[in-house]
């Protein structure tokens, strides 16, 4: 069934009494509370060496300490070894930590979501080996119930999950889909049962590249593969992970679950998304609170394994030097390193890695929710000027990237700096260097 | 009970006592918490798991290739004042004789000369570790009380240690009372601030790289 339109930008305001005093320290208890031992273990293991600062794309631009990674979660530090460490009865007797204020923690807003992609670059300069990025990625929950997730995200995540779709749209994605099928002369897959892979599409990609969503259809019809598309769970992104919202993100990963399993899927595949395998690939099921009974893979593994088992053939791509941007939650977070690299190479690309790539790849800026925050936009750019002397710096003519956030990230860059390249998509490529399909 | 006896005596004792008992409480305290269980299917196979954990504890002894332009000095700077200290506190022959009568095992040590030498240097480095504490701009606003006082701490050490050996400013049974001391006193806090880093250090790199390795990511 598809959402009805009258839901569709329903008010979503949240009925709450509290004040904000109260609402704090009921979110910074809860931290504490369920902060569990991986967490307080990494937050324990912290030597104040800052070398974390050093890794992080907005410190590099700005060399403003406060955007230092493990700092962004100093409030959260305080709350656990005021209410939760060994020696926490010790600290609140001496007061030598004290409760984390409401106006501490409103600073903090800017620190936890404006200028963090949640990127995990920070995670691999740790000499303690703390993965930074896991416990902001807690410090937003703790925002969250504080009533402190950015209203962008917030609002966006609340629409979600009341929804399937995390804003209003003219028309409803489900008829969209269809729409974007008939445009680009694809059937599009919809409400079959009984598949091999359910898809699901990235609302930038309905909403800003269509090609996309038909170049993925047209792939899967390519290489006859049983799948569909589910009209009750389209979206792949999950805006509840971005704005810090467990219980929401639950809910918006469930949609797809339900329907995964309603269709007999044994593969959940994800877009060309990286925040959306990410909370699909390694969150779910700890929120769906059991073992998701089929597997999920991110569009290019999946088509890299197509690729090494001979059902995919690809012709070269006369594109010349060009340069892959790593998409961060897929590649660094994700371990899905080789598979665009595999495809790019099946094509014939030249590519011209970045000074920084791969698992070490700069973010492109606007991940973690961050492209969504109007007032971050500024530093935003800042920091993409390091990431676009990077790849100017390849000499390469193309520049292609498997993120539809990376890539909408960079569209906006072209705007703003009046930069002359134009990231492409990778699946988009693939869907038109297909062998035998008669383009 | 003069100063000496009170120091190795019953100072000691307690030292050590409180030192076993914090440091045991501390891990105590967290590992007792909530343990997740991660329901996600891994893409590694539990040999990659358990490999990934004993990698990073390696690979995270010196930066990436990518990194060590930003942090390569201020990693070797902070490395050469743990070596220091290291070689002083296993390789002095009195201290191999204490730590022999606490383990009932000794070892060969290192010339007395040559430990003077590696202390004047240790304590230059960590003058230096101080300097760039107080200046560099992200360290200094990471730091508290337990940053400064651990330091400090560490520091009484080694400068009256090197006193004792030195003979300098009093007499010998003086400064090696005062050198015990400040042992006992860093025992004493060891386990309540940022020294519990060197039950740390390991176990985190190895259960952080072996999570990172589970997904297949970058560690």
């Amino acid at each position: 069934m598809s959402t009805p339109a009258g839901i569709v930008g329903a008010n979503l305001a949240p009925a709450e009494n509290r004040s904000p005093e109260a609402r704090v320290a009921g979110a910074m208890s809860g931290f504490a509370r369920e902060i569990g031992a991986l967490s307080a273990f990494r937050l324990e293991s912290c030597i104040h060496c800052g070398i974390c600062a050093d890794a992080c794309h907005f410190y590099i631009a700005t060399e403003d300490p406060q955007y230092t990674p493990i700092w962004k979660v100093e409030p959260f530090k305080q709350a656990y070894k005021r209410e939760a460490s060994a020696f926490a009865p010790l600290f609140r007797l001496l007061g030598l930590k004290r409760e984390v204020t409401a106006d501490q923690l409103a600073q903090w807003q800017h620190l936890l979501f404006d200028s963090c992609n949640m990127c995990g670059r920070c995670s691999l300069i740790c000499p303690m080996g703390i993965d930074v990025a896991a416990l902001i990625e807690q410090a937003r929950h703790a925002m969250f119930e504080a009533g402190l997730a950015p209203k962008e995200l917030y609002q966006k995540a609340a629409h979600q999950q009341l929804t399937g779709q995390p804003e209003s749209s003219a028309e409803p994605y489900r008829e969209r889909l269809l729409a974007i099928g008939a445009q680009f002369g694809v059937d599009i897959p919809l409400d079959k049962p009984d598949v091999e892979l359910m898809l699901c599409v990235p609302r930038t990609d309905i909403e800003h590249y269509p090609a996309a969503v038909a170049a993925l259809a047209r792939v899967m019809q390519h290489l006859g593969v049983s799948c569909t598309f589910r009209s009750d769970g389209l979206v792949a992104e999950n805006y509840g992970y971005y704005a810090g919202g467990k219980a929401w993100q639950r809910e918006i990963s469930r949609r797809l679950i339900d329907q995964a399993i309603a269709c007999k899927a044994r593969v959940l595949l994800v877009p060309e998304c990286g925040h959306a395998y990410a909370a699909l690939r390694w969150e779910a099921a700890d929120l769906y609170g059991k073992p998701l009974p089929f597997r999920v893979l991110q569009v290019t593994e999946f088509l890299a394994d197509q690729l090494h088992a001979g059902r995919l053939k690809l012709r070269a791509a006369a594109l010349g030097a060009t340069t892959f941007q790593d998409p961060c939650e897929s590649v660094r977070k994700g371990g899905i390193n080789d598979a665009p690299r595999a495809l790019m190479k099946a094509m014939g690309i030249e590519l011209h890695e970045m000074k920084n790539h791969g698992g070490f790849s700069f973010c492109c800026g606007g991940g973690g929710g961050v492209l969504d925050i109007e007032r971050a936009a500024p530093l935003r750019h800042r920091t993409m000027e390091n990431k676009l002397r990077e790849i100017d710096d390849t000499g390469a003519k193309t520049f292609l990237t498997s993120c539809s956030d990376c890539r909408r990230t960079f569209d906006d860059a072209q705007a703003h700096f009046d930069w002359q390249k134009t990231p492409q998509s990778l699946l988009e490529l693939i869907a038109d260097n297909l062998v035998g399909a008669g383009a | 009970m003069d100063l000496l006896s009170l120091a190795r005596g019953p100072a000691l004792k307690v030292a050590l006592v409180v030192f076993c008992l914090g440091v045991t409480w501390r891990i105590v305290g967290f590992t007792l918490l909530r343990v997740h269980r991660d329901l996600n299917k891994p893409r590694a196979s539990i040999a990659k798991f358990l490999a990934g954990g004993l990698i990073t504890v390696g690979s995270r002894s010196w930066p990436h290739q990518e990194f060590i332009g930003r942090t390569g000095a201020g990693e070797a700077l902070g490395y050469s004042y743990h070596l220091g200290l290291f070689a002083v506190v296993l390789l002095f022959g009195p201290h191999i004789a204490f730590l022999g009568s606490l383990f009932g095992v000794t070892w060969p040590g290192l010339p007395s000369s040559l430990i003077t030498v590696i202390s004047v240097l240790t304590l230059t480095l960590f003058l230096a570790v101080l300097f760039r504490r107080v200046t560099n701009p992200v360290m200094r606003m990471l730091s508290n009380f337990d940053d400064y006082f651990s330091w400090f701490i560490t520091m009484l050490v080694i400068v009256t240690g090197l006193a004792a050996t030195a003979h300098i400013g009093a007499p010998y049974q003086t400064l090696l009372a005062l050198h015990i001391l400040s042992v006992d006193v860093l025992l004493l806090w060891f386990p309540f601030g940022k020294l519990m880093h060197a039950f740390y250090i390991f176990p985190s790199r190895a259960i952080n790289g072996a999570i990172l390795a589970r997904k297949g990511a970058t560690s």
